[in-house]
This record gives structure tokens, sequence and C-alpha cells, in this order.
């Protein structure tokens, strides 16, 4: 059999093409699910509730420490049986909600972090003016101090939501309609097996979408500064 | 209006207030002086209930600050309660602490409008008065950011101003100025004291400042006041050899 | 209830050789790539740059599991055989893709540490009339190593985490052994016993991983004498993305 074969790697973009849609979208409701999760984590993490505080951490650290994929398992073969079976909701539309789950909450322990060095960065006189002023502790968060913490956060939350776009083929596992679907599956049965060049194609199309999105996050930072 | 009685304050092993015992009367305007490091700053941050008393208990218009009566007895201060006691102090920082992200009227209308509850309109209309009167009318949209040292100090003044406290704190509040700045702020502050009856307390090294204004000076040292006088008698003629020797150093260095 | 837990642990404990060998494979390459690649970037020379740069940027910007199949697929197609068939030329390959992957983003990491040595430690070798080499071996790179530790260690969590995906092209690995069992019935009900199990050992090798790290991070900040940034700081950045 012939390693490379020019044909097939013309034929195999309009596969390509379909499963990108599904990674873009994955990508983005993943993304949203981690900004906001991660959002959430930060600021109960900074209020320091007792045991709370130990719990949440504690969660964190082991969902970073552990793989995606397992994750993704665990989700979809155990919890998912027991949540969503039996509630009516189709299977595709249980795989949109168990994929971007996963993702989000992984990348919500990440970006957590974000946000607490975002924070942490807003200078202690600014609580302490808001507590001279009287200023009730939700608009604290939402007036004075998300405002000066979410723009510098915001280059680290690209970078994470591009590391997410090349993560998120992994949910192909789970059946998934994505890029590595379209050729593992799709394209190999329809011309009888993808091949190096079927692959290098999908590593083309991750490249030509990730590069220019981490430039322009380069510039983002370069005009926000850094946490 | 202001009492501390038998106030102790430590930082882990570190006393900074030891047994300290003094109050301030409504109206009155008090300086207070003393070496760095001998908890000037400490005293206003417990009034302003920044940080917490490890002993004692302060006074604020006769209600504790740290506790309160719930049924005939004390219990420690919720965050409501603290809330509505803080109502009664404004406190100028000595770094401004200005919200940057707020244009300078959004800073002056923040705090009467979330806290006291007031109108966007009547909010808005007692700020302009009051950025009018400490001079700065025509800022009214810049943000922090695009103020001078003296222009923001002035912005944090009326913004605590704003919030019609019957006692003001005020913190070194020249010390982070340029010295061309200080002067403007200084005769600022003295107008505001000649025309209000509002108390102040304030943390100075303005020497001269604090002989033209207040009505008190309490020199402060290793966490006790040292001296507690009029001001004459305190320049003039102190009592302790600690005041004579801080007041010549001070003195010597301007 | 935990009743076959034992037959789980021992399945889990069938695939850790395959995992070690993956992670510290890959770690060995990763390092060796890191250096190689980090120290590329910041040649004077273009031919070297630049070729340097396009490894850099095509492997962070590829996604790792499509690298997994592309060199996975290439070497079976040129053995002849599947890759399923021989366990160890998947764990090679395997190992392969961790380590060039992941040198990718380490290179970046070693390339800025190595720029954010004061430049006055540069110029103190060059007056002491040591060569490019000796400045880059001598002084830059052990200042440097304190400023990178951290991010390394993320950056072998991730690869700890990257190496489950060999699962996928059947090297017989924790992940691959754990999820064979999903396949019998009599199972079934255990399945959340037996992942809970995989993702702890998968955690006991990220702590035990950053356990080491943080050992080096204080013999090298003593050596150096300078203060370690926390790696935390460097996830808060936007990690190795
Ligand atoms: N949060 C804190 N934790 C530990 N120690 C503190 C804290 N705040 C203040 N201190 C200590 O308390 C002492 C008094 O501090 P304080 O700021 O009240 O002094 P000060 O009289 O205002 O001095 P200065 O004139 O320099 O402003 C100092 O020794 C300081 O180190
Ligand atoms: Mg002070």
């Amino acid at each position: 059999m012939e390693i490379w074969r020019w044909d097939r790697f013309f034929e195999v973009w309009p596969y390509i093409g379909e499963g990108l849609v599904t990674t873009i979208t994955y990508t983005l409701l993943g993304s949203v699910v981690a900004y906001v999760l991660g959002l959430i984590f930060a600021v109960v993490r900074q209020l320091r509730i007792p045991v709370v505080d130990q719990i949440l951490w504690g969660f964190i650290e082991f969902v970073r420490s552990t793989p995606l994929l397992v994750q993704v398992f665990f989700l979809f073969h155990v919890l998912r049986p027991e949540l969503l079976s039996g509630t009516g909701v189709d299977l595709s539309t249980q795989r949109l909600i168990v994929g971007t789950a996963a993702v989000g909450i992984h990348y919500a322990c990440y970006t957590s972090e974000v946000y607490r060095a975002g924070i942490e960065a807003v200078p202690r006189g600014q609580w302490e003016a808001a507590t001279a002023l009287s200023i009730p502790g939700m608009r604290v968060w939402t007036g004075i101090i998300l405002p000066q913490a979410v723009p510098r956060v915001l280059p680290a939350l690209g970078n994470y939501t591009i590391a997410m776009f090349k993560e998120v083929p992994l949910l192909f596992t789970i059946g998934v309609l994505d890029i590595v679907f379209y050729v593992k599956t799709v394209f190999a049965s329809d011309v009888g097996g993808a091949g190096p060049e079927a692959w290098f194609a999908a590593g083309l199309t991750f490249l030509a979408l990730s590069y220019p999105c981490s430039l322009l996050v380069r510039r983002l930072e370069r005009r926000v500064g850094t946490v | 209006m202001i009492r501390f009685d038998n106030v102790v304050k430590r930082f882990g092993d570190l006393t900074v207030l030891e047994d300290l015992n003094f109050s301030v009367t409504p109206g009155e305007f008090v300086c207070l002086i003393g070496p760095s490091g001998s908890g000037k700053t400490t005293i206003l941050r417990l009034l302003m209930t920044l940080e917490k008393v490890t002993e004692g208990t302060i006074y604020v218009e006769g209600r504790p600050l740290s506790h309160m009566d719930r049924n005939g007895s004390l219990t420690p201060a919720d965050e409501k309660y603290l809330r509505e006691a803080r109502k009664t102090i404004g406190m100028v920082f000595q770094q401004f602490n200005l919200f940057p992200n707020m244009n300078v009227l959004r800073n002056v209308t923040e705090g009467p409008i979330r806290s006291l509850g007031k109108s966007r309109d009547e909010a808005e209309q007692k700020a302009k008065e009051l950025l009018e009167l400490v001079g700065l009318s025509d800022k009214l949209t810049a943000k922090p950011g695009q103020l001078s040292g003296g222009q923001q100090q002035r912005v944090a003044i009326a913004r605590a101003l704003a919030m019609e406290p019957r006692g003001m704190l005020l913190d070194e509040v020249t010390s982070a100025l340029d010295p061309e700045l200080v002067t403007g702020v200084l005769h600022l502050l003295k107008d505001i004291a000649d025309s209000t009856d509002i108390t102040f307390l304030c943390v100075t090294h303005e020497m001269q400042f604090a002989r033209d204004v207040s009505d008190r000076v309490m020199m402060f040292d290793s966490g006790r006041v040292l001296e507690d006088a009029a001001p004459e008698k305190l320049f003039t003629d102190p009592d302790h050899e600690r005041t004579r020797g801080f007041l010549h150093a001070v003195l010597d260095r301007a | 209830m935990f009743d076959n837990f034992d037959i789980y642990l021992d399945r889990i404990l069938l695939g850790l050789p395959a995992t070690l060998w993956a992670v510290f494979g890959g770690i060995g390459l990763t390092i060796v790539l890191s250096f190689a690649a980090g120290i590329g970037l910041l040649s004077p020379r273009r031919w070297v740059r630049i070729p340097v740069r396009v490894y850099v940027e095509g492997f962070r910007g590829s996604s790792e599991i499509v690298q997994l199949f592309f060199f996975a697929v290439a070497l079976s197609i040129f053995l002849g055989i599947p890759l399923a068939a021989t366990p160890l030329n998947a764990l090679m390959i395997g190992i392969m893709v961790l380590g060039l992957n992941h040198g990718s983003y380490g290179a970046e990491i070693v390339r800025g540490a190595v720029q954010s040595v004061p430049r006055a430690q540069h110029e103190g070798a060059v007056a002491l009339n040591f060569s490019p080499a000796q400045r880059m071996w001598r002084v830059l790179l052990p200042q440097a190593v304190v400023e990178m530790l951290p991010s390394l260690n993320n950056l072998f969590i991730q690869l700890v985490k990257g190496s489950a995906l060999l699962s996928l092209i059947a090297v017989p690995e924790m992940t691959k052994k754990a999820d064979e069992l999903r396949a019998i019935p009599a199972f079934a009900q255990d399945l959340w016993m037996i992942y809970l199990t995989l993702l702890v050992f998968y955690f006991v090798i990220s702590v035990g991983i950053t356990w080491i790290m943080r050992l080096l991070e204080t013999l090298a900040a003593a050596r150096v004498g300078r203060p370690i940034p926390s790696r935390e700081k460097a996830l808060a950045r936007g990690g190795a993305a």
C-alpha cells in the first residue's frame, strides 16, 4: 500500500468541513461553560467559606490532574444513564450536554485560576474604599472588582479556548460527529481507510484556525497586559 | 461621637494598640500625630471596620461598633449592622483608592446610590455641588487615571462627603501628593471643617496644618496616647520629652 | 458492592507499566526537545530559527489526537500490519507523539525563561569573555531553570493526561485496560467505581510528579538564589496554550 496518496488528500476536505462545524460549536459552548463556571469557582473561593473552600480546591486540583478523556467516559457512561436516560432527550442532544459539560467543567478548573489571579491583582485599596462607602457585596463585585479584573484575564481565557479547540476532538469517543469522527469513520468507510494524508489535512485545519487565533491573543495581551 | 474603651489590637504576636482610651466629641477636629508604625492608621481602620479589635470596645455615637444589642445581650455584629454603622463615617485614603473603571461623577455617586438608596438624579445633583466645592466641576466625565494626584485626592474627599457622614477619617491625605499640590488640598479641608459640623479625625505629618485647624492634637507612640492637648500647648510646650523629640525631628525635616 | 473491586484493580494495574513508560518516556523526550528547540528559537541564525519555529508552531497548533492518528496510521501502513497487533510499536509511536507535542510547548517555556534572565547577567558573561555556548550553559540556563520548573510541572501533568489518549491507538495502557471492562455486562453497574479508580491512579501520578518538581524547585532556587514563581501563576497566564 502507498504511504501517501495525493488524491485522498484532496478528497478528504469536504469531510473535514462537515466535522469542523461541530468541533467549533462544541468549543464555543464549552468556552461559555468554562468562562461562567470558572468565574463562579473563583468568586466562591475568594469568599473563603470554610469546608466549601477546601472541597472546591480539592475538586479543581483533581479535575486538573486527571485526563479529560476518562472524565468524558465517566460522565457519558456513568452519569448520563443515571441523569438523562428516560428523560426523552434524544441521544445526540445527550452527547451535546455531556460533551460541553465535560469540556466546560474541565477548563473551568483552569479559568478559575485565571480569574483568581485577575481578582487578586485588583489593589486591596479598592475593596477598602468600597467598604468605606458601604457598597453592598454584590455591587462591589459587579461594579468595581470584576470590571477591573476581567479585561486583564481575556488573553488567558482566549488561550484556554484555543487549547479546548484542540482537545474537543476526543469527544469522537462518545460518538460526537466532529472532524476526527468524520475522518476516522465516515471518510475511512467511504474510501476504504484514512491514510496519513487525511490526518495531515485534519492537522492543517486545526493549525490554520488556531495559529491566527493565538496571534490575535498575543496582540490582545500587549493591549491589556497579563495577569 | 467616637470613644475608644480599653481597645487592644494585635496582629499575631505584635501588639499595635495597647489598652487605648480616648474620645472625640461631635464637631471636633482632632489630629493624630506620632512616629511611623505607632498605630495611627490602625485606629482609623478599626473605626472604618476594615480591621477587628482584639479586646475592648469602640463606640460610635454611643453604639458599640463591633457588637450589636440583640434582645439585651451583646452579640458580634453582622454585616448588616456594620454597614449601618459605616454610614456615619467617611474615610479618605492616603492612596485615594478611586475606582479606575468609573468616571469622576460615578465615583462620587456610587456610594449614595448603592448604600444610601438615593435616586440617581438626587445623587448626581449633590455630587455636582460637591465637585464644584472641591473645584473639579470641569472633570465630571474624566476617569481617575486622567487626573493629577491632587485632583484625585479632591475627588476622594468629595466622594467621602457625598455619603453625608457625621465623622470623617483622613489618613495622611497629602503624603502621596507632590509638594505643590499639598496646600490646595489642605486649604480645602480647612474650609470644609470650618463650614460644616462634621467631626474630623485626621492623621497627618503636616504640623502647620495640625496647628491651624485642629481643636485638639493627640501625640501617639507605641500604641498609646502619650499626650493629648490643645495645639498651641502641644506644639509650644509639650509635657513629654518624647513629643519634643518627635516635633523637632519632623520640623527639622520640613 | 465491592465484590469485583480486585478484578478492576488488577485490570488497571495491568495497564500501569505502559502508562508509566509512556509518561516517563514522553517526559524524557519532552525535556530533550524543549531545550533543543527552545535554544534553537533563540539562535541568531535564521536557518536554525525558521525550521525550529515551524516545528514548534506545527505541533502546538495541530491537535494532539490528530498527531497520534497521523503517526499511528503512517506506521501501520509502513509496516503493513495494524498497530493493534504490535503493542510495542504502538507504545513507541505514543511516546514519540507525546514527546514531540509537549516538546513544542516546552520550547516556548525554555525560550521565555532564558529571555527573562536579566540583561545584566548576559552582559556580565560577555564581559568575562565567555563564548556564546558558555554564556548559555554556564550563565543563562542555570538561572532560567528556576523560572521554567513550575511551567514544566504543568506541562508534565498535561502529558500525563495526554497519555490516556494512547488508548485510542491501541496502546495497552490503563485507560484502555479499564475501558475494555465496559464491554462486559456483569460489570456494568460498577462502571463508576472502575472509572473513579482509574482517575485516582492518574491523580496519584500527577501528584507524584508535582512532588518531584517541587523538590527540584527548592534545590534549584537555593542554588541560584532566586525565588520560585508559583505553578498557579503559570496556569493563570493561559497555561501551555
Ligand atoms: N495587616 C497587618 N498585619 C500585620 N501587621 C500590621 C498590619 N497592619 C499594620 N501592622 C503593623 O502595625 C503597626 C502599626 O501600623 P500603622 O499602619 O497603624 O502605623 P502608622 O502609625 O499608621 O504608621 P505610618 O505613619 O508609617 O503610616 C506597624 O508595626 C505595622 O507593621
Ligand atoms: Mg499610616
